[in-house]
């Protein structure tokens, strides 16, 4: 028996419309993870223990667990809790944002206290404030050093999005298994999204080389 | 009175480098700073813009007490300019970005204004063709002319320097020092700690001589470096001169 591309292309749309949930469940992660996890490394920074506390335990816990067991809670517990029904694009979209704003936290934080001591005493001393200073000064110096490592994250976060195939969210992996279980082809459909998403992150690391490119000119 | 500094006292955990410091600077007076490293005196220079704050003491600029929790650093910091040892250059910036920035930001000066002030204090350093250079393609005695004109860009009554010309080739101090000299001829209150007694001698009105967090000895230049009174003093001067 040879190679099925005629099944594959059978399942052509389905695969499309998995392709294209893939990729929101992506970017969706990199938005709100990115916003998110600002917000979570500035608070991780607090100079207040009890203030910083819950910050670094939120950290602590989501890259502590496996991000499938975190999918699992979110689906099957918060999600039914908040909406009174389980939705498993929704689940899917919170897990990843929450997941990935934990490591963008630290990657963060990392590109913040990256920067020498001496830029924002520079500022402080010319009058500016503590927030003047780290939007002008700190701020567009630690983004450009933050950058590679931020596209190593969302390039993580695209292949790892294919862990909520398991709550049935109907992304490109779920696509396959179905495809698996209907013809019982196993070559076929999971060769096809290896190809797809090897595509996708290609895509996204040549986006995160231009603007790296684009920033170390300016 | 520009600068009072009143029995200061300055810890880093059990470590005490400032021990019961007593200085005044007065309006338009150069006061040199020297002493062997590790004598306190860049903490001293930091403590008076509370870079670091002090630990018991006070502070007063202009009469007000900066180490009272409710005074507005950032209101009395744009009356003291500083310049550090390691320049510290916004690097992402070009040199007029550099000078124009906290004028903007911070005093609200509209941008032309801004450039035209930062215009004339480049020439006033010799660098007005550096304007849309960026840092990292200057020399180390450059950017420290530019961070002399990005401080006064900011129409400082007062100015420190820490250890201005100690990051730089020996060939670039002359070029920063006579900018300094200049600005002391024009009359700007400066608190300078330095290695250089050259300028010590030629600039200073009076130099303090630090020692182990102390303030050991104080005077007129030529008195103290002809004439020093205290042993530790004299062992230190033997040294550098």
């Amino acid at each position: 028996m040879g190679f099925r591309f005629d099944l594959i292309w059978g399942y052509g749309p389905l695969f499309l419309s998995g392709m294209m949930f893939t990729i929101g469940f992506s970017l969706a992660g990199i938005v709100f993870g990115t916003i998110l996890g600002l917000i979570v490394s500035f608070g991780k920074m607090m100079k207040n223990k009890w203030l910083s506390a819950p910050f670094v335990c939120y950290i602590g816990f989501f890259r502590g667990t496996p991000l499938f067991v975190q999918i699992l809670i979110i689906h099957f517990g918060v999600v039914p809790k908040i909406l009174g029904q389980s939705n498993a694009i929704v689940a899917g979209v919170i897990a990843l944002s929450l997941n990935e704003a934990a490591y963008i936290a630290e990657v963060f934080r990392a590109g913040i206290q990256s920067i020498d001591e001496g830029q924002t005493e520079a500022a402080r001393s010319l009058g500016m404030s503590h927030w003047q200073a780290m939007r002008y000064i700190i701020l567009p110096q630690a983004v450009k050093r933050v950058l590679p490592p931020m596209g190593n994250e969302f390039i993580s976060l695209i292949k790892d999005s294919s862990l909520i195939s398991a709550i049935a969210a109907p992304e490109m992996t779920y696509v396959a298994t179905e495809m698996n279980a209907q013809y019982t082809l196993v070559w076929e459909p999971y060769l096809t999204i290896a190809f797809i998403y090897l595509i996708l992150t290609l895509i996204m690391s040549f986006i995160v080389h231009r603007l790296e490119r684009r920033m170390a000119t300016k | 009175m520009m600068i009072q500094v009143e029995n200061l006292k300055k810890s880093f955990g059990e470590n005490e480098v400032l021990k019961n410091i007593n200085v005044s600077v007065e309006k338009q007076e150069v006061v040199v700073v020297i002493g062997p490293s590790g004598s306190g005196k860049s903490t001293l220079l930091r403590c008076i813009n509370q870079l670091e704050s002090i630990t018991s003491g006070h502070i007063l600029i202009e009469g007000a007490d900066i180490s009272d929790k409710k005074a507005n650093i950032n209101k009395i910091r744009q009356d003291v300019g500083m310049v550090f040892q390691q320049f510290n250059l916004f690097p992402h910036m070009t040199v007029l970005e550099n000078i124009i920035l906290a004028p903007m930001k911070v005093k609200k000066i509209a941008r032309d204004q801004a450039k035209e002030k930062a215009i004339e204090l480049l020439k006033k350093v010799g660098l007005e063709e550096k304007a849309d250079a960026y840092p990292d393609s200057l020399s180390g005695g450059q950017k420290q002319r530019i961070a002399i004109a990005r401080a006064l860009a900011m129409e400082p009554k007062m100015m420190l320097f820490d250890e201005p010309t100690s990051a730089l080739d020996p060939e670039m101090v002359g070029d920063v020092l006579d900018v300094m000299k200049r600005l002391a001829k024009d009359g700007m209150t400066m608190v300078v700690v330095t290695h250089e007694m050259g300028f010590a001698r030629e600039v200073g009105d009076r130099v303090i001589f630090m020692d182990g967090g102390y303030i050991v000895e104080e005077n007129e230049p030529h008195e103290l470096f002809s004439n020093p009174q205290e042993e530790r003093t004299k062992a230190f001067l033997s040294k550098v001169l």
